[in-house]
Formats: structure tokens, sequence, C-alpha cells
């Protein structure tokens, strides 16, 4: 029986930010993980993050994986790969297979960090090749460099419905519509404005009834739900796709918590079954504790944080930490979590549908929640959105409190304002002078940001938006512009693209447009 | 389809060109990306047909979770395409219940 003073079980953000933590407090530490590969879930995620600089804000996914994991090897944190945590036993006892081989371990501290599982629901056909997970599709197109399918439907309109859409879209698929049983766009409406303003309707209250082909997919059929989310008869429509992607949520892989006898609970807003926690991350056994995922669905962000907000507890009861070290440590940590933990997305706001103003208290968009863009009439009610100036000037149409603040930063001028509290709306600052350099524009993971200029020549105006599409247009190329809901709305000529190494591959389009059309054109499609 | 060019990721980690067999048939693949992957990007759907109601299955979680992928790689039955990586000459072949085509076409007799 070989022992540590702690074992983390689950090498993704949670789990190695944990190690990290503890191995530079001298914790003796050992992290086991049943893939080939460290990293968890993030190597999947290509999009930025949302948040501050402190949570990685628009950093894309993977490189906060590849930090991570630069970190640990660093720090020297010891991570077993293709090691599967059997069971937790009485006395901190940990079995752990590795091929054949079943090795004994034993603890003074355990951290379960097992994320979660991709839920599923039940449908005719649900079982025909085709029908696979959000997480699947990432794993195809973003890890091995397959494309999916070719035409998609996604069922669920939450995070990770809508940015795997986008991710879709890049890898060059047709997502041939975005569904969700429930009444409201569940995951950010900047996400869901991403997809629909290429052109990708949105259905709420519909649900899949059938995939249809045998041996793959070649339809699937969808139809409108009632109050109680029942397909209504005779509202059936039959759409041509050959893949479909399931994102209706996760559910915490807490069976490790369960089987080491912790309390449980089953708790909707975290997601399922968790194991009951104190304040400190620990479970009703002493030295057994949970973050990340398993300890309540939320971000990567957060994720990391939990953790080593863990083994800073565990860096204390094992005297590595004085009291007065961890509870500066604890207090900065918890500070950071609750950044994050506010505004409508919070994990305390899950699944309300009652929320009708922002905290500033102007009118959320209806049409963003039912169909994924915003109407123009709606975006009067938004200061930032309507910014008006002479020569090029930001318009943010941000409008849901999410905690999210690279914009300030990101002007080198103070044009833009978000304060302390990162959940509130950005304001612009007139006084300021926009020298359009577009920073803004590309740090916005939420590409909630447009520049425009309305003097750009007698009759035309430009139009600077981001864009993280293949083929990328050229200077000169002409097209249509397209409005918020992805339908042409004038012709627009390109007349820059720009893009820098701090912009990571957002490139910035600026198109040229007839004035009147400066405030509906938000894409380009060649 | 495999992806040629990516707006985000320049390049995908790629291993050799390796070739493999889908029951007795020539594929190509890279060494290292995972079974199911190569046999996706070959226009694979099918991995094997269930025990008793005799129905395809494919891909779904590819992340070594659900178990759906599960083929015959080298004799061995029950292998997680999702996660097991390819490799050169492998031979792969579409596994009925927990056996051969052959083996669960003998017993049905």
């Amino acid at each position: 029986m070989k022992r540590h003073e702690l074992i983390v079980i689950g090498a993704g953000p949670a789990g190695l930010s944990a190690a990290i933590e503890a191995a530079k407090a001298g914790i003796d530490v050992v992290v086991f993980d049943e893939n080939a590969r460290p990293g968890g879930q993030l190597f999947k995620q290509i999009h930025k993050f949302f948040g501050s600089k402190e949570h990685h804000a628009k950093e894309r996914g993977f490189r906060i994986g590849e930090d991570l994991l630069k970190e640990a090897e660093e720090v020297g944190v010891r991570v077993e790969l293709n090691s599967t945590v059997m069971g937790i036993y009485e006395n901190k006892e940990v079995t752990v297979r590795n091929g054949d081989e079943v090795d004994h371990y034993k603890a003074d501290k355990i951290l379960i960090a097992t994320g979660a599982a991709e839920n599923m629901i039940p449908f005719k056909g649900w079982d025909t090749p085709g029908v696979i997970g959000a997480g699947a599709a990432q794993a195809l197109m973003n890890l091995q460099g397959v494309q999916p399918g070719s035409k998609i439907l996604m069922v669920g309109s939450g995070n990770v419905g809508l940015v795997v859409s986008l991710q879709l879209l890049q890898a060059g698929c047709e997502v041939v519509a975005v569904i969700d049983a429930a009444p409201r766009v569940g995951g950010y409406g900047v996400h869901a404005a991403k997809v629909a303003r290429t052109g990708v309707p949105f259905y709420l209250s519909h649900t899949i009834v059938e995939a249809k082909g045998g041996d793959r997919v070649k339809s699937a059929v969808i139809a409108e739900v009632d109050n109680h989310f029942q397909p209504i008869p005779g509202t059936e429509k039959e759409l041509d796709v050959d893949t479909i992607c399931i994102a209706v949520g996760l559910s915490p892989m807490s069976q490790l918590a369960s089987n080491a006898t912790c309390d449980m609970a089953l708790m909707p807003k975290k997601g399922g079954n968790v194991a009951i926690l104190n304040e400190y991350g620990e479970t009703s056994i002493p030295g057994i504790y949970c973050a990340g995922d398993v300890a309540g669905i939320e971000e990567a962000s957060s994720a990391m944080i939990q953790g080593r907000r863990v083994a800073d507890h565990v860096a204390l009861s094992l005297g590595y930490l004085t009291h007065d070290e961890f509870e500066q440590k604890y207090d900065n940590a918890t500070a950071a979590l609750n950044q994050l933990r506010q505004g409508m997305f919070s994990p305390a706001n899950k699944g309300r549908t009652d929320l009708t103003v922002t905290d500033e208290g102007y009118p959320l968009s209806m049409s963003l929640l039912k169909k994924g863009y915003m109407t123009e009439a709606e975006l009067k009610a938004f200061p930032a959105a309507q910014n008006s100036a002479p020569g090029i000037h930001p318009v943010i149409e941000c409008t849901q409190n999410i905690p999210c603040n690279p914009c300030q930063d990101a002007c080198k001028f103070d044009c833009i304002k978000v304060g302390a509290d990162i959940v509130k709306l950005p304001e612009i600052n007139t006084e300021s002078k926009c020298t359009g350099c577009g920073m803004c524009v590309a740090s916005c993971s939420g590409q909630a940001i447009f520049l425009i200029n309305e003097d750009y020549e007698p009759g035309y105006a430009t139009v600077s938006l981001p864009y993280e599409f293949l083929p990328l247009p050229k200077k000169g190329d002409k097209g249509k512009a397209l409005g918020r809901d992805g339908s042409p709305v004038c012709d627009a000529e390109i007349v820059s693209v720009r893009s820098a190494p701090a912009m990571d591959k957002t490139q910035i389009l600026t198109m040229k447009i007839p004035l009147e059309y400066v405030h509906a054109a938000r894409f380009y499609k060649a | 389809m495999r992806i040629q060019e990516h707006p985000i990721l320049s390049e995908y980690d790629k291993g050799r060109e390796v070739h493999f067999t889908l029951d007795g048939e020539d594929m190509s693949g890279y060494e290292g990306e995972s079974i199911a992957a190569a046999l996706h990007a070959n226009g694979v759907m099918i991995h094997r047909y269930t025990q008793k109601k005799h129905k395809p299955r494919g891909i779904f979680c590819a992340i070594g979770r659900c178990t759906d992928c599960v083929m015959i790689v080298n004799g061995e039955p029950n292998v997680r395409t999702c996660i097991t990586p390819l490799e050169e000459g492998m031979t792969v072949e579409t596994q009925y219940g927990a056996s051969t085509k052959a083996d669960w076409e003998a017993k049905q007799k």
C-alpha cells in the first residue's frame, strides 16, 4: 500500500488546480485520472472564457488547459493517467485500476474532482448512430479534427448547446436549428446572438420527437411543446439532418462520494445528487472534499478556484499553512468565486424564467430569450448599444448581467467602464476618444461589441465586427451584410480585415454599408 | 469528414498515416487519433449491434463513458474505440452482442 498526504481524483480544472496549489504548499500529492490525457474537458473548449482577468477571462479554454499543465509540471505534480479510482473505503483507502492491475493507496486527505457527465433525453430513435452528446461533437471536431456530421440539429440552448453550435459552424458544419423545450434560451444571450446572426434558427418550446433513419440519422422530427413539455400534435416539423447533438445539461459524477458514504442530497440547482459540503468544500467525512462540477455544475473558471481553495484547507489542516495565511487565501478565493456567482445566470437563479429587467432596470430582450437575437427596438433601452459619436466609436450589445469585464481592460483610452462589480453592464465614456483599435471587439468573449463609423463616406458607414470563421474574407470582397437574425439587410464591401496576436485568432472585419443600415448590419456573408 | 483548416485551431496534432482494417476492409487514419475518429472520417457510423434487439450503435459520448462505441480490436471485444489510439495494422471488427459476426451468426442457428 502506497501512502500520500493528498490524493486528487480527476485531472480536470478543479483537480489540477488543487494539486498545483497543494504541491506549492509542500504537500505530497498525487492525481489519478482515468483518461489518457490530463486536462479534463478544457482542451475541447476553444471559445474565450468569461469573468475577469483573475478568472482567465478572454482566454480560450484549451490555452488555460495548456497553462495548467505547464504549471503542474513546474511544481512537480504527479499525474497518474489511465488510472481509474474504483472506490474509496474506510480510513481513506483508495483502490486504483491501471490496465489489468489494481493498486492500493492510503491518503490523509482526498479530493474528489471527477466532474460531470452529460444528460440524455429519451425519444424515438435516440439510439440511432448519429445521435451524439454535445461533448462528443467537441471531442471529434476540436480534438480529433473530424466533423461530427454535415447537417446538425442542436437539442438544448444552454451555454453548452450554444457554444458547441458556434464551434460546429467554425468546423464547417451546418447547424440546421437550435431547439429547446424550455420557453427561454438557457445560456448567455451573447452566445445565442453569435449563432443567430449567422442565420441559425432557434425553436424554443420545441422538443425532439424522433430520430429517423434506422442505421444512421437521416432526419429529425421536432414539435412544439405545451406548458407541461408535452408535444402538441400537428406541430411536427421534419428537419433534414444527419446528426443530432444532445446538450441537455450535465449531472455531477458523484458516485465516489456516495461510495465513500458521504452524506448526499439531491439538489436540482447543483444539477443532481451531490455530497453535502461545508464552506471549505469538505464532505460529511472529515478529510474528504469535493470541488468542481462534481460539487455542483458550474464553469471551469469556478472549478479552478474551488480546487485551489480545497488545497489551501488541506494545507491548513496538515500544518503547511498558518491560520492567518489560510484566512487570507480563503477570503481571496471566496471573493473571486462570489464574483462568478452573480447575475441572472448564477447558480441561485438557475431555472428562473421570471426575470424581466437587468440590475440596471433595463427591460430584458424577450426576442433574445425566444429567438436568440435582439430587435433594434429592444436595444434602444441600452445606452451602450445606442452610443453615438462623430467618427469611429463602439456600440456594446451586452444586455444581460453576466460576470465579465475584459472590455474594460481592453480599452487603453478608458472608453469602456464596467466597474468593480463585474456583473454590471458596460458603460461607454463618451468623453474618451475611440481610436478604432478593435481591442474591445476582440476581447469580448460574447462578441457583443461592434465599432461603427457613421461618417465613413457621404451616405456610407462602416461596421467592424468580430469574425472567427473560414474562409476569411479579403479587403475588397463584396457580399451581404446580415442582421442580428442572420437575414440579409444590404450589400456590403469589406474594407479591412485585421488581427493581432493579442486578439488570439479573432479577426476584425470592417464592412462598408449604406448609412441607413448601420444599426441593423451585424454580420457578413460572402 | 476531416477538417482541413480551422479558424481557431491552427493545426491538429496528427501522427503519421497508418493503415488498419474494418471487417477486413482496408482503411487509413492517423496514428494516435482515436479509432472512432478514424472510422468517422471514413464514414463509418455503426460500431456494433446490441445483443438482444440487434440494434445498431455508434459514437455517443466520445469520452469513454457510455460504451456505445465498443468494437472488437485485435481480437479483443468491448474495446472503447473513442479513447483507444489507432495503431498501424490494427484489425477492427463490428461487434455483434459481445462477439464477432461469425460467432453471433453461429449462435443464431
